[in-house]
């Protein structure tokens, strides 16, 4: 028996689960080098600059980017890509991306309609416009870092980043209830999404005021909530991260959507999507892809969404498939380009409070996690599963996963609120919850390195015993295949099929040699 | 033991009738001795006395958190409270999906919807959804149910065109949202509208919110009405129980292979 800074956890073990998460993830890499989607064209239009509306027949507002993906569509021209027809429309009538947008806003031209123009001269176009949107994602990305150099990053500090939400379904209330939250404490402040916008086929447009049970995600609104933080960070003296979810039908378009107006990260994780809102495998796949991308480039860190699977699992038996999830995501994230420390990899702490021992059980998880991706930011998300109207329980438990998360240096903390399972949090229970954090986070720096691990004790025995039922999954999910893995319900014990699910259509195949996404070579894709 | 005067009870802190009570809420003002003295008129003004600013402190915008101790003098008499009991026992996830298994012999069918302007799932989500409340799983996990959750603002049309379709045993109707008892108003416009339709007693009704009590629902012809604290299993048992109880009266469809009793 001997003690030790970290968990026993074999190495070789490790390696391996990283092996065969590659493997799986050569499926899905097959899938996206033949197909696109709907969702990954329009993300296209709007890295280009195509981000503006046009009343629909029923008078709302309605992408252009939509507008122009359907008129290519119902041309048959789509598996050319959007990027294509858009260069052919420039070269056919000679105008620049703002000329040509205002023309299909007053619905003067049909971008799929327009005769085929020469398409070596179209391929050079496209090659140039797609360079030009991607240099405007580096300069955004250099204004962001600059704004983060002037201020104190707290991501610098030896302490987990305070993440709190805000959800008031107006953005100009959620301003408010974000700036004092910063006041108060918090370094990330994520913008809920109004219900079920993950399953929107578009992504609206201009500021919202109404939204349920959390404030729409749209271009315009991430812009407010941006200049806020920017501001009240300056006052504070401290880099503040917006961070806003994009998982679900509109990917990728949300990716290049905060990518252009400055979001630190991103909530990213196509199984949520699959598992939790029923969208297409495939086209969410694929749309993935394209949104880790632009993440990529954009140093925007993508979170993963692995806390769902133990809300609808009992968590003390599910962390082999959250472990399991974690390596699959890794892998689709480097086949993006994505550096290890934009990976901010999600868990949670959902065991049953009840359980004997649940803490040890919970160090256990923390750490391993925290051991097996070092580089990453780990998003660390409190209890929300064995939460109920006792709200003087559910600070008490707020307290142990901050002391938790601060011991085991996550990454990231999603700060637990005392009335979870009563409403959308007030600004007082907000503000309780980051007083809690102050405390526990602050006075618990460096508690985990002045404590050693028993190298045969339950903590080490627990964590070994995932690691060794992870590596177990992970080879059966290769032998499978990831497709039947999921429908044969691995994950979050909810079974879908690789043709069913929402936003199916959205999928189409791409012509080899004549489809055109420049962005997948300028972005450094390894598919 | 101090003995307890139930026809005025009243909360206890420490000792018998005290009326001691716990506040806290959130001023739109600075923290100052005028936004203190605010507190404690404001307390007052609401009928209690003893008023005690037991903490005052700032919160990130300019507004103050407060937490207040007061007493009350007014008690309520008890023994003329009067709330129908929802019966059934206490049952496991399990044990309920066993006995749906064995005695009904299908999934119950169930479709729920926020209806109106409600746009509050939280308690929908809770009852239907896998993930359930306080560890207690949702209607979705279960075996036993089939269930449709149709989430927010539907057009109660919407919702008893989706039972139709459904074959549905069960509607689930939840009310968050109270003002000007906006939820009692929804609440009787599906039971008319059922009518209209001629749909009454076709469905099992079920309503549930902060301010839906069993009594009322009784009242406005559901079969129960479940509040704050109500685990999706005690959904799960009534609506098992009261299946089993209307398959016996030939209202619901039977189990695969069983005749109908004669009357």
């Amino acid at each position: 028996m001997s003690y030790a800074s970290t968990i026993p956890l074999s190495s070789k073990k490790i390696a391996r689960c990283r092996e065969i998460a590659k493997s799986i993830g050569s499926e899905v890499a097959r899938l996206i080098q033949a197909n696109s989607t709907v969702g990954t064209e329009r993300a296209v239009l709007r890295l280009l600059g195509f981000n503006e509306a046009t009343p629909n027949d029923q008078g709302q507002l309605f992408p252009i980017a939509n507008l122009i993906c359907d008129q290519v569509k119902s041309q048959g021209r789509l598996h050319e890509g959007a990027l294509y027809w858009i260069a052919n429309a420039m070269i056919a009538l000679g105008e620049d991306i703002p000329h040509l947008q205002e023309k299909v806003i007053k619905r003067e031209i049909d971008i799929g309609s327009i005769n085929s123009q020469d398409s070596k001269k179209v391929k050079t176009l496209a090659n140039q416009l797609s360079k030009e949107a991607y240099q405007n994602l580096i300069r955004y990305r250099k204004e962001r870092s600059q704004i983060a150099k002037s201020l104190k990053d707290p991501v610098k500090e030896k302490r987990p980043l305070k993440y709190v939400i805000v959800a008031t379904g107006n953005i100009f209330e959620d301003v408010t209830q974000a700036k004092s939250a910063v006041l108060d404490g918090a370094d990330v402040i994520a913008v809920i999404r109004s219900t079920a916008q993950s399953l929107l086929d578009y992504v609206p447009q201009g500021t919202t005021t109404e939204g349920f049970g959390g404030t729409y995600a749209t271009q315009a609104n991430f812009r407010v909530m941006r200049q806020a933080l920017d501001e009240v960070g300056k006052e504070v003296n401290r880099y503040i991260r917006l961070t806003n979810y994009c998982s679900g039908l509109c990917m990728s378009e949300i990716a290049a959507l905060g990518a252009i107006e400055g979001l630190d990260c991103l909530l990213n994780d196509a199984m949520y999507g699959i598992l939790f809102r029923d969208i297409n495998m495939r086209r969410t796949l694929i749309d993935q892809h394209f949104s880790r991308l632009i993440c990529s480039k954009s140093g925007i860190w993508i979170m993963t969404g692995e806390d769902n699977y133990m809300k609808t699992t009992d968590a003390a038996k599910s962390g082999d498939q959250v472990l399991a999830s974690q390596f699959i995501n890794e892998a689709a994230a480097l086949n993006a380009g994505m550096s290890k420390g934009q990976m901010s990899i999600g868990h949670a702490m959902e065991m049953d409070p009840n359980y004997e021992k649940v803490i040890l059980m919970e160090i256990a998880r923390a750490q391993m996690t925290r051991q097996i991706f070092p580089e990453a930011p780990l998003k660390y998300m409190c209890n929300t599963k064995y939460k109920s109207g006792d709200i003087f329980t559910s600070h008490a438990i707020d307290t142990i996963f901050n002391l938790i998360g601060s011991m085991t240096n996550q990454g990231v903390i999603l700060l637990g609120m005392l009335t979870e399972a009563v409403h959308t949090p007030f600004l007082q229970d907000r503000s309780v919850s980051i007083r809690n954090a102050n405390y526990v986070v602050g006075g618990a720096v460096g508690l985990g390195d002045e404590f050693g691990y028993r190298s045969d004790g339950f903590i080490s025995t627990f964590a070994q015993n995932v690691l060794d039922d992870a590596l177990k999954l992970l080879e059966k999910i290769d032998r499978m295949g990831i497709y039947k893995a999921i429908e044969r319900k691995t994950f979050a014990d909810v079974s879908r099929t690789k043709d069913g699910g929402k936003g199916a259509d959205g999928v189409f195949e791409v012509e080899r040699g004549r489809y055109l996404n420049p962005f997948f070579d300028l972005m450094g894709s390894k598919i | 033991m101090a003995e307890i005067n139930f026809t005025s009870l009243k909360p206890y802190g420490d000792t018998t009738d005290d009326g001691a009570v716990q506040l806290s809420f959130t001023l739109p003002v600075e923290p100052s001795a005028k936004a203190r003295e605010a507190a404690t008129q404001i307390v007052r003004g609401w009928g209690f006395f003893d008023v005690k600013v037991a903490h005052m402190s700032k919160i990130g915008v300019n507004y103050s958190l407060f937490v207040v101790f007061a007493r009350t003098d007014r008690g309520i008499d008890y023994t003329k409270i009067e709330v129908p009991d929802l019966g059934g026992e206490k049952r496991s996830y399990k044990e309920i999906d066993r006995l749906i298994l064995a005695n009904v012999k299908r999934p119950i069918r169930v479709v729920g919807a926020c209806t109106g302007y409600d746009a509050h799932t939280v308690g929908l989500d809770a009852i239907l959804n896998m993930k359930g409340f306080d560890g207690d799983i949702g209607l979705e996990r279960y075996k036993g149910f089939r269930t449709v959750n149709m989430g927010s603002q539907v057009p109660t049309e919407e919702l008893i065109d989706r039972a139709v379709k459904e074959k549905a045993d069960a509607i689930l109707l939840s009310k968050v949202v109270s003002q000007k008892d906006i939820h009692i108003s929804d609440m009787r416009d599906l039971i008319s509208r059922l009518q209209k339709r001629g749909l009454e007693g076709k469905f099992i009704l079920i309503a549930g919110g902060p301010r839906v009590t069993h009594k009322m629902a009784l009242e406005l012809g559901y079969d129960a009405g479940f509040t704050i604290g109500a685990k999706p299993s005690d959904v799960a048992n009534f609506l098992y129980e009261k299946m089993v109880e209307r398959m016996d009266k030939g209202e619901a469809e039977l189990p695969p292979g069983k005749k109908k009793r004669g009357k």
